[in-house]
């Protein structure tokens, strides 16, 4: 029973890193779909978890909210989210910028202005304090009292919830719906849904501010849950991470959430391995590579293959040839 | 001269100028906003940065590394790849030299140009596993150069940690003193600041830089390739090996330049938790330069200034550095969006043309 009992609490761990995850993965979807690199998810996370942390703070401490102190930060965390892919929407959009230099742009400026802001807003602290009010976890009634079963699936941050419902509307919109077919129209084939009135620019520009939300909720969980708090190093290479569960779920949605949940198994594997001593087998370092090696493979088609959205990165010109 | 003065004011050098420009200034808004005082804080970073000898040396030592990750991203743009990997590849370079270093024990005039060219291959070859990949899979440099950016991340905490660990600290051995690339003259000349060979190193980086690409039928190769691949196929070039072969000395610069960190200022080689952020800057640097020597080493000046002079801006008028990552990343956002950037000069000079 003792293997049950690890394999319940591996499962649990597991849906809480993966849940950022499948948030910021969607995101990167939803943008790379509509044919805007996003390799900004990184910052767009960060921003997402500065915004949760410092209003949660702010809203518990001055304005002696509880419970909801952490969900109005969430919200906050949605709106700055989108407003923060404004920039990257403008530039590869409207601008026609190179979008890989414009998301490494928005990565840096997000690392300096949160711990700027933060160090402004909190009198030189280059982290919030650690939040008292943050999410808990829903029990799903009955369910939940499935014996290993019931702890490891039903027991969950209501974050958890929401991501994995996402995960379903962006599979339902995305491929039964006339909004969803636009989308991957403009992102395969942007010349042929402009000559069927589609407006490009703007689909695209909804998509990257979208693609905010999303990351922003992402790195707002993380806050939210794991964390506690907001520091230089809350998001450390999550971004990245679901960049590449992304790519690993060759852009469609559930296999991406599929690919999120593996990597998420990578991360709690880490922290059971510590507990159990097998770091001394397999070193911790190899753990955190995992995710990166696995999708250099697949993209070089060692592991399946995996094609992008065929207008990803390119500009589009109204009126070109 | 005349045609020099022309290119100044050219449209292509005056995108990044008015760009870091803009930068500057809406820092300063930012700074406003915040109720610092900008004149203070810009005044109080240059005082830092060329104050006294010793933060004069200490900022050229800031500015050496960004000169290599500078090189190594715009070489790679020069074959119309964008190497995001500078990072990786600096890193690499960087473990290389430590264990050459660490490892091995030979007098200097060995010890040095070793440990050099082992970092130089460290980094070439890790660059060039992108260049294979695309040449041969089609994958796209971009997501494999981030995702080899972690991967070298981590690998080098696992062999620092297992083949050069010094007891019960974070780091590795220090290297023998024959593999050092501190220069007790230069030191002693900018009252014992860190500064090293590396910067020469550097500089001649930067004519072999020039040379190859203009100088050399490779260079040339690789620049067709790099305005248009199809064309440069057609007449008889091989693409897909100059993939390659960009990547590799794309690396090579980077990967030397992690070496000069070693091998100048530390001595030792860290287990990272992050990234350092040199070829993060490096991008920056490259487009600041335009994918030019004389513009990398200018843009590398501009960002170990910024950078280097941070920590004056803080105790000057009391603004948090991070405001500089925000300054350099406006920066990088306006040359990305050059379309923009013209837009304001446009506007600018036909203002200007209406007053006369």
């Amino acid at each position: 029973m003792a293997v049950l009992q690890v394999a319940s609490d591996l499962i649990q761990t597991t849906i809480v890193f993966a849940t950022a995850l499948v948030f910021a993965m969607l995101g990167g979807l939803i943008s790379e779909r509509s044919g805007v690199v996003n390799i900004a998810l990184e910052g767009m996370m960060m921003v997402g978890a500065f915004t949760a942390a410092i209003v949660t703070y702010f809203l518990e401490t001055n304005a002696g909210l509880g419970g909801s102190a952490p969900w109005i930060g969430f919200v906050c965390a949605i709106a700055a989210g989108a407003v923060f892919a404004l920039p990257h929407a403008a530039a590869s959009v409207t601008f026609r910028a190179d979008q890989v230099v414009s998301g490494v742009a928005l990565n840096l400026l997000a690392a300096g202005a949160t711990i700027y802001l933060c160090k402004m807003l909190l009198n030189g602290a280059a982290q919030t304090p650690t939040l008292k009010n943050v999410f808990s976890k829903w029990a799903v009634p009955a369910l939940s009292d499935i014996p290993y079963l019931g702890p490891a699936l039903f027991v969950a941050y209501p974050t958890s919830y929401i991501a994995f419902l996402l995960v379903a509307v962006m599979a339902f919109v995305l491929y039964k719906t006339p909004a969803g077919l636009r989308l991957r129209a403009v992102g395969e084939h942007p010349k042929a849904a402009d000559s069927v009135a589609i407006n490009v620019y703007r689909v695209r520009y909804a998509a990257v501010m979208i693609s905010g939300a999303l990351a922003a909720m992402g790195g707002a969980t993380i806050a939210l849950t794991t964390t506690s708090n907001f520091s230089h190093n809350t998001i450390s290479g999550q971004g990245f991470i679901a960049l590449a569960a992304l790519i690993f779920g060759k852009w469609r949605p559930v296999a991406g959430m599929f690919a999120a949940l593996f990597f998420g198994i990578a991360s709690a594997l880490k922290s059971v391995f510590q507990v159990y001593g097998i770091t001394n087998y397999i070193p911790v370092d190899f753990i955190y590579m995992f995710p990166y090696i696995l999708t250099v493979l697949v993209l070089a088609g060692f592991v399946g293959r995996a094609v992008a959205p065929g207008a990803v990165g390119k500009p589009y010109r109204k009126g070109e040839r | 001269m005349t045609g020099f003065v022309k290119r100044l004011f050219s449209e292509s050098t005056l995108i990044p100028v008015v760009s870091i420009l803009i930068g500057l200034i809406l820092g300063a808004v930012i700074m406003l906003a915040g109720h610092y005082n900008p004149f203070l804080a810009y005044g109080s970073l240059f005082a830092k940065a060329f104050g006294d000898m010793y933060n004069f040396g200490e900022t050229i030592r800031q500015i050496t590394p960004y000169i290599f990750t500078g090189l190594a991203v715009a070489f790679a743009f020069r074959t119309g790849l964008f190497n995001i990997g500078a990072e990786g590849q600096f890193i690499m370079g960087a473990v290389a030299a430590a264990c050459v270093g660490v490892l091995l024990d030979a007098p200097w005039f060995l010890h040095v140009p070793l440990a050099l060219a082992a970092s130089a291959l460290a980094g070439g070859l890790w660059g060039s596993i992108v260049g294979y990949l695309k040449a041969a899979r089609g994958v796209h440099e971009v997501i494999t150069t981030i995702m080899l950016n972690w991967i070298a991340l981590h690998a080098a905490n696992y062999i620092v940690r297992t083949a050069l660990l010094e007891k019960g600290m974070a780091r590795s051995k220090y290297i023998r003193e024959s593999a050092w690339l501190s220069s007790p003259g230069l030191s002693e000349l900018f009252d014992h600041a860190r500064i090293h060979y590396g910067i020469l190193i550097a500089l001649a980086l930067s004519v072999l830089f020039y040379y190859v690409l203009w100088k050399t039928r490779q260079g040339y190769e690789l620049r067709a390739v790099g305005f248009n691949p199809d064309a440069s196929e057609y007449a008889g070039i091989n693409v897909k090996s100059t993939f390659v072969k960009a990547m590799f000395i794309s690396g090579l610069f980077a990967g030397v330049g992690g070496a000069c960190e070693v091998m100048g200022v530390f001595h030792y080689q860290t287990i990272n938790a992050a990234f350092p952020g040199y070829g993060l800057m490096g991008i920056a640097v490259a487009l600041i330069g335009r994918n030019t020597a004389v513009g990398v080493v200018l843009g590398a000046v501009l960002i170990g200034v910024l950078t280097y002079g941070a920590s004056g801006m803080k105790f000057g008028a009391g603004v948090p550095e991070e405001l500089i990552h925000v300054v350099i990343a406006l920066v990088i956002f306006f040359v990305a969006a050059g379309g923009m950037v013209e837009l304001l000069i446009r506007r600018f000079r036909k203002k200007n043309r209406t007053v006369h």
